[in-house]
């Protein structure tokens, strides 16, 4: 008999300090993985944000800058352009890059620096206690939106894989959603993806990644798990918008 | 020896090649008037040595690009202008937690808000007193020549790695726009040391390191206060420069910075020939300030005179800085306007007169 | 013989583990962890067919499954 599941080496063996049920660990899990498959743990640099995740350093056994909120995008475009041969990717939470950092990740994917963007989606603000993000859906109700976000006062959740799909710039845009096991296995493969463009200096990688909030959301590991498939992918439907095999950077 | 090779550079032309001369390969920026031909330059020439250009989508973007290639201890820098350096405060503050060298470059613009592009010293308390958030400071260095932009520029890089800090080149629009003859040179060390413990240069063959500000067991953010404080301490100690003009026998010393140091220079000259005992002291480090040098001249000249271009800011440091039963006059001139040699003889002699 | 085995101080007892295995091998038990997290317990072992769905699952990778 042969272990066919374990923990990745570019993960350390901290436990995760996230709430029960939280895709982070999914995530986490997921990106240590194509680390480890591209064996490139010895030259990887992981570009922290400011939200649940910002604790990437206690979870991954690379090298970790953290990153002031939202710019997240723009400390990886710095450090790639002196590690141009190192593996560089930055992982965000939808406050630190669809609301503070837009700017950031909009102009990074647009000059197609050669950086993996790992976005994590779960329509809220985690860590500060469950606020309306951009990404909070329509009548869906958090601290800063009870009665339900409201279309004419709050706008509508922003779609950030489709924005940047439009650009040039960026080499593959994709969503993917970690909510069943036969995503999870698609969610590896676009994410492996994503790394093996990187190293293959094809350009800007980005991989929205759906993922729950149960303790924000107010629910149930399994009821926000579900609730991906039953509001979330509808509004953000899954798949690769953009992919351009092309080598067009320095 | 070859008498050294004269180049008539303009001011901030001067700052891009003293940091490419420092061996400063990466720099990000942003255009504001009026600091544009140092991005200008770094885009023309960084490439022929190997160097990065990145030009930003904001000064936001472009101090955070500068901590991710400043993490990785090659030497890098940005510069800007009054509303840019704003936009920059945040970045500063994380430069100071996280202890990352970097040189940025601040040629002033009257303000505040959109104000103009004329020069001013309206950014004294944002570059010393600390403009973004928590306890920090960073080393300001104050040119006043096109010599000393291109001399400080260097100095910057040495004296940010020295104590993994970010430093500030406080110009102004004069100084950037003013062409004058140069000695370029070389210094001997053109990089930070490969060996440093907390370079990110990836985890091969050692534990993974880290670089963070966030410091949330009890106490531990205390402590890194009282780190940083340290530093600060031993950067008053041992690296403050201040200039000292005729003030050996001075009844009057006037303090002043950069530009309008300079304009005073000549006023000097011309007090002085009319038997008036003036002096100038010129702080070119704003921090660390030149208190020792005060303290000890204000224990014989009695009078002193502050000039800025601002409506009085170093005036308070100054006044910090000297003993009990010193006089301080303030002159200011604060929105883009120049005092002239002939309005500072006039100020000079009245509050000589005055004595 | 398929086996999984859990890193009982790593759950957190969210049970989306229990939900992805297709042959009822894991549930939720009494014993509490030092998390103070009601943990998952293989309750069925021999059903186990190793195809790793409750692994892929697990956010907190407390899974470790043999095939």
């Amino acid at each position: 008999m042969k272990q066919v599941f374990k923990r990745p080496e570019s993960m350390t063996d901290k436990p995760f300090h996230f709430c029960p049920g939280c895709h982070h660990g999914i995530v986490h899990r997921l990106v240590a993985e194509a680390l480890d498959h591209f064996d490139v743990r010895e030259k990887t640099v992981g570009v922290a944000s400011v939200g649940c995740s910002v604790f990437l350093y206690d979870y991954f056994a690379v090298d970790v800058i953290e990153a002031p909120h939202g710019r997240a995008s723009a400390v990886a475009a710095g450090t790639k352009r002196v590690l141009n041969d190192h593996v560089v990717f930055t992982y965000q939470g939808d406050g630190d890059l669809a609301a503070i950092g837009t700017a950031e990740v909009i102009h990074a994917a647009n000059r197609g620096d050669n950086i993996t963007v790992i976005f994590v989606n779960n329509s809220i603000y985690g860590m500060t206690g469950g606020q309306m993000a951009p990404t909070t859906l329509l009548g869906q109700k958090s601290t800063t939106s009870p009665y339900g976000r409201d279309c004419r006062r709050d706008g509508y959740p922003i779609k950030m894989t489709e924005m940047l799909a439009a650009l040039e710039g960026p080499s593959l845009v994709s969503r993917v959603a970690v909510n069943t096991p036969s995503n999870v296995k698609k969610a590896r493969k676009v994410i492996r993806q994503a790394f093996q463009m990187q190293i293959e200096g094809k350009g800007f990688s980005f991989v929205e990644v759906l993922s729950t909030c149960p303790t924000n959301w107010g629910m149930t590991p399994q009821a926000a798990n579900d609730r991906i498939a039953e509001e979330m992918i509808p509004y953000f439907p899954l798949g690769t918008l953009k992919q351009k095999d092309v080598i067009d950077v320095l | 020896m070859s008498t050294p090779k004269k180049v008539f550079t303009k001011g901030n032309e001067a700052i891009a090649m003293a940091a490419i001369n420092a061996g400063c390969h990466y720099y990000f920026g942003y255009p504001i008037t009026p600091q544009n031909e140092i991005p200008e330059y770094m885009a023309m020439h960084l490439p022929a040595v190997g160097g990065e250009f990145l030009q930003a989508e904001s000064e936001i973007a472009s101090i955070n690009m500068l901590l991710g290639a400043a993490a990785t201890g090659v030497r890098a820098m940005t510069s800007s202008s009054g509303p840019g350096i704003s936009l920059m405060q945040e970045g500063f503050s994380y430069f100071a937690g996280n202890e990352l060298p970097a040189v940025v470059v601040n040629m002033s613009r009257q303000g505040p808000g959109l104000g103009g592009i004329n020069a001013t010293q309206g950014d004294y308390f944002q570059s010393v007193k600390g403009g973004g958030h928590g306890d920090y400071k960073l080393i300001v260095l104050a040119p006043h020549t096109g010599q000393e932009l291109y001399d400080l520029t260097i100095k910057a890089f040495e004296l940010a790695e020295k104590y993994r800090i970010l430093t500030l080149v406080l110009g102004d629009a004069i100084l950037g726009q003013i062409k004058e003859p140069i000695v370029p040179w070389i210094p001997e060390k053109t990089s930070g040391d490969a060996d440093r413990d907390w370079l990110i240069t990836g985890a091969k063959g050692r534990e993974p390191r880290r670089i963070t500000s966030l410091f949330l067991a009890d106490g531990a953010m205390e402590k890194h206060n009282w780190h940083l404080q340290e530093k600060y301490d031993r950067i008053e100690r041992d690296d403050v420069m201040v200039e000292e003009v005729d003030t050996e026998d001075a009844e009057l010393v006037v303090v002043a910075f950069g530009s309008v140091a300079r304009i005073v220079k000549s006023s000097i000259a011309q007090v002085r020939e009319k038997g008036m005992k003036v002096g100038l002291v010129r702080p070119i480090t704003l921090f660390p300030f030149p208190r020792k040098t005060l303290l000890e001249l204000g224990g014989r000249a009695k009078n002193f005179l502050v000039a800025e271009m601002n409506t009085g800011q170093m005036v308070e440091d100054v006044k910090l800085s000297l003993p009990d039963g010193c006089s301080v006059e303030f002159y200011g001139r604060p929105g883009g306007s120049v005092p002239t040699p002939e309005d500072l003889f006039d100020v000079i002699s009245e509050t000589y007169k005055k004595l | 013989m398929p086996k999984v085995e859990i890193e009982i101080e790593r759950c957190k007892g969210c049970a989306l583990c229990v939900d992805a295995c297709p042959e009822h091998v894991l549930e939720i038990g009494k014993g509490i962890n030092l998390g103070g997290y009601q943990h998952v317990v293989v309750v069925n072992p021999d059903d186990c067919i190793g195809c790793c769905r409750c692994a892929e699952m697990c956010p907190d990778v407390a899974i470790a499954v043999w095939r």
